[in-house]
């Protein structure tokens, strides 16, 4: 099946999966926009308890699709695996370094003699919702504004700023793409505890915190789709590299399919806050959530399609990298391909699992009777 | 000097992470599977003790498994910052086994693991049972798709260099998944990880019965540990001698080192123990061994299932042996340049469009590129591995594997015929081969990476060549910061895990 595909078609083929793991890990951050509302939603030990609880039950879903994500990468675009990590080395490891402190923080936090002490795990759990999620959309941003690299013939590459991918920091277009991606986690939290929990001072925080970041991550998510809009793009042709003003923007008018999903995304996570807002619906969260898995996985399809480069060298425009220059062999991307056909049947078992554990709210009672909560 | 340091400090980076995650990742293997034989008998016999008992070693292996992902997270992303080079040349072959291990396991685990701890009143009894069964296989198909990965890296099969992309390509799938090396590796590594979640279960049992707490519980805990664990330590062994059987195939320096054995000749003893030579130099004419105790023919036997059979020693590899066809590492190297000559000879004539000369080019790269990774090399002696580190670590690891299938034996024998009660002396031994148990899986490491130095890819790259091109101090930076926190988190573990075990198993 896959092997009469020419590798033009499996690249992009691969390009779409990768965006759609990039979509299912921006959906399921709202495990960390929910770690950055605990202090703030939990006023009590009891309210503290019961968010982590709800939220514990999920956050290996998103730290697997984080390691997905960057598995996948590796294995259809491992130029680009081999470039972005080996020379944005500073941006990587601080996002690293959130999600270790991430993974220990549910299971110490509340477990007797834990050396760091609650508070602390706590504050692990809030740098990872924060700054490891804003990193993670400053690193995306880079795939539209570039990174400071270079490659030989050899496609040995070397990073050419001594502070190794945090200048990315002081672009404004990247900073906003971070704050997006900060400020929806947090909506996404909110809508999450109105589905998932049962205690009526909580949901009442919630729904005011939902205003705030609603309006916050409204306002960034403008900004960002207008600096993207205007901004000119890398493209290539069989003559080389060279820039295109409002290639985002074109290559979004003249891909409809692309268009038609950025639309629809776009739909389906306002129409989500709208409903929790002014419905008081408590299932918000499946329409911002499938709105945010469509809208990610459509801006990130915008990088890979239309002959535009997924990484722009700012250093060496020849060195910039595309879904051509980059990916795996067609060998690879066939039996890769033939592995993603099980990616139906994950998510099948994580639906029907996720159902089954959701069948009821979760309220104090219960996490009070479960002698392993966390 | 600046390239060294780069390359010593990103194999200090990636030893250290690699250590760490090793001193958790045994326990979550072998403790899931105890686990759910517990809870599987728990489910047949409806009695609740076992429910109790499969309670509490779940609370200790979410303890555990917790800190393997904090230090296993870093590892895979560790090839992209650290080893950007590498990720390039071989990531067409190498990302394949990583992203299939986050699709078939990860997601395994990350699911079910949910259920095995928060879903007991929210499943029926079964669905849980199954929860629990699929968190083991999760976890053990995670280390099959990263044997892979690994195996792949000692024994590199079913590829090709492609010289217009100048990195290595897959050329078959099932020769990668299904490579010997990578079999012997995973039942072995999986075997070691099962004896290390036995040795925790007796130990830690062993202890409450020396205190005198939680007695029914725990010996219920010591039948399953110490049967899980004697079927395992002989699955252990039999996997090493197959294991060991596949470095004697195709890594002989790393057997070389692993022995100290320097001359090669045929009927070769193994040293059963033994003292190195510090002075022993390649090529000196010095004793091997200050002392020794060795039996004879075994190393021939084991090895290469034949008792005359010869295996080559340290100085062979080096300086070649003719009689035995042994071609010397100076000659590799020298044939590995003209490969490495050839090949830019090549991508040069294909940007002028000087078609003639790409092709003889390209040819003469064909007959050399065996050799393409000698040709980095810049000493015949580099090819051998630290041999002192790697002889020890080989025979500490034996030798607690030998002494962990007595302790089960014992242990089972003396439990199944109600004698344990009063004997101390072995009690304790068994809660101190807890701590033998993780000496053994990090030496077992440290044979089998530091023991196929120089190289990162087995006679096809060398480490030197892998490496990122940041900064020295970028990584030093990152080295400092992954101890501290490791470090950090190691002692919170063991700290809660110990006030765990001494609140005891009445508490869950």
């Amino acid at each position: 099946m896959f092997e009469d595909l020419e590798l033009l078609r499996l690249q992009q083929y691969w390009w779409f999966i990768v965006s759609l793991l990039g979509g299912f890990f921006a959906f399921m951050m709202f495990i960390q926009g929910g770690q950055t509302l605990l202090g703030r939603l939990g006023k009590t030990e009891e309210e503290k308890n019961v968010i982590i609880a709800s939220l514990g039950r999920k956050w290996e879903l998103s730290f697997t699709s984080l390691v997905m994500f960057g598995g996948a990468l590796f294995a259809a675009f491992p130029l680009f695996y081999a470039v972005s990590f080996g020379g944005a080395y500073y941006v990587w490891m601080a996002i690293l370094f959130c999600f270790i402190i991430q993974a220990i923080s549910y299971e110490y936090r509340k477990k007797p003699n834990n050396f760091l002490g609650q508070r602390t795990y706590e504050v692990f759990l809030y740098i990872n919702g924060s700054l490891g999620i804003f990193l993670i959309g400053v690193a995306l941003a880079t795939l539209y504004t570039g990174g400071n690299f270079i490659k030989n013939e050899m496609n040995f590459s070397s990073w050419t700023t001594e502070t190794y991918g945090l200048e990315a920091l002081l672009n404004p277009f990247n900073l906003s793409f971070g704050l997006v991606v900060f400020f929806l986690a947090r909506v996404g939290a909110s809508l999450y505890f109105m589905n998932n929990l049962d205690h009526e001072n909580i949901l009442k925080r919630a729904r005011v915190q939902l205003k705030t970041d609603a309006l916050l991550f409204l306002a960034f998510f403008l900004l960002m789709l207008a600096m993207l809009f205007l901004m000119s793009g890398l493209a290539y042709n069989s003559e080389g590299f060279f820039m295109v003003e409002h290639k985002f923007f074109f290559n979004l008018i003249e891909t409809p399919l692309l268009l038609i999903s950025f639309i629809m995304g776009v739909g389906l996570v306002l129409y989500g806050i709208y409903t929790a807002l002014f419905k008081a619906s408590t299932n918000a969260v499946w329409f911002n959530g499938i709105g945010t898995i469509i809208t990610v996985t459509t801006l990130l399809s915008l990088i890979g399609f239309n002959q535009t480069s997924i990484y722009p060298s700012l250093s060496d425009i020849d060195s910039s990298l595309t879904i051509v220059n980059s990916s795996g062999s067609h060998y690879t991307l066939v039996a890769m391909s033939y592995v993603s056909l099980m990616v139906p049947f994950i998510l099948g078992y994580i639906f029907v699992v996720w159902k089954s554990m959701d069948q009821t709210k979760i309220t104090s009672q219960e996490i009070e009777a479960d002698a392993h909560h966390y | 000097m600046e390239d060294a340091l780069l390359i010593d400090w990103s194999r200090a980076q990636f030893a250290l992470t690699a250590l760490y995650h090793w001193l958790f990742v045994p326990l979550t293997l072998g403790l899931a599977f105890i686990i759910a034989i517990m809870e599987t008998i728990y489910v047949k016999t409806g009695n609740v003790v076992w429910k109790e008992i499969t309670k509490f070693w779940m609370t200790l292996f979410a303890i555990n498994f917790a800190i393997g992902l904090a230090t296993g997270i870093i590892m895979e992303f560790e090839f992209g910052t650290n080893w950007s080079n590498y990720s390039w040349i071989v990531g067409d072959i190498f990302g394949a086994p990583l992203a299939i291990e986050g699709l078939m396991a990860f997601f395994m685990e990350s699911t079910f693991f949910a259920v095995m701890f928060f879903g007991w009143e929210k499943v029926s009894k079964k669905m849980h049972l199954l929860s629990t069964w699929l968190v083991a296989i999760g976890s053990n198909l995670s280390a099959l798709w990263i044997l892979v990965a690994n195996g792949w890296m000692q024994h590199p099969v079913g590829m090709e260099f492609n010289v217009d992309t100048a990195r290595f390509e897959m050329a078959n799938f099932w020769d990668v998944l299904f490579n010997p090396n990578a079999y012997s590796k995973f039942l072995h590594t999986i075997g070691s990880g099962y004896v290390m979640g036995s040795l925790f279960v007796v130990g830690i049992s062993a202890w409450y019965l020396l205190k005198g707490r939680d007695v029914v519980k725990a010996k219920k805990s010591i039948v399953v540990g110490a049967t899980f664990g004697l079927i395992t330590s002989v699955f252990l062994i039999v996997s090493g001698d197959e294991s060991a059987h596949e470095v004697a195939l195709n890594q002989p320096t790393k057997l070389a080192a692993m022995e100290g054995l320097y001359d090669g000749h045929g009927r070769v003893g193994i040293v059963a123990v033994g003292q190195l030579n510090s002075d022993k130099e390649i090529g000196d004419k010095s004793e091997e061994f200050a002392w020794s105790l060795e039996v004879p023919y075994a190393l021939s036997f084991l090895g290469f299932h034949d008792m005359n059979a010869f295996v080559p020693g340290i100085n062979d590899l080096v300086y070649g042996n003719e009689a035995e066809s042994i071609e010397s590492a100076k000659s590799k190297i020298e044939k590995g340049k003209v490969a490495i000559e050839a090949l830019k000879t090549y991508k040069e004539a294909k940007k002028s469009g000087d078609e003639a000369k790409a092709q003889t080019a390209l040819e003469t790269f064909r007959t050399h590129e065996n050799y393409f990774g000698y040709g980095y090399l810049k000493d015949e002696k580099e090819i051998i591995p630290p041999v002192a580190l790697t002889f020890y670590s080989f025979h500490i690891m034996v030798g607690l594997g030998s002494w962990f299938f007595l302790l089960f034996f014992v242990i089972l024998y003396l439990s199944m015929v109600n004698k344990l009660d009063g004997k101390k002396m072995l009690l304790r031994l068994a809660v101190f081969s807890i701590p033998l148990g993780y000496i053994a899986g990090e030496t077992g490491w440290i044979v089998a990476e530091v023991g196929r130095q120089p190289w990162v890819i087995q006679d096809m790259l060398p480490v030197g060549m892998a490496t990122s091109n940041v900064s020295v101090t970028a990584v030093q930076t990152t080295f400092w910061l992954f101890a501290i926190i490791f470090t950090v988190l190691m002692i919170a573990e063991i700290k809660i895990m110990l006030t765990q075990i001494k609140n005891g198993m009445e508490a869950h």
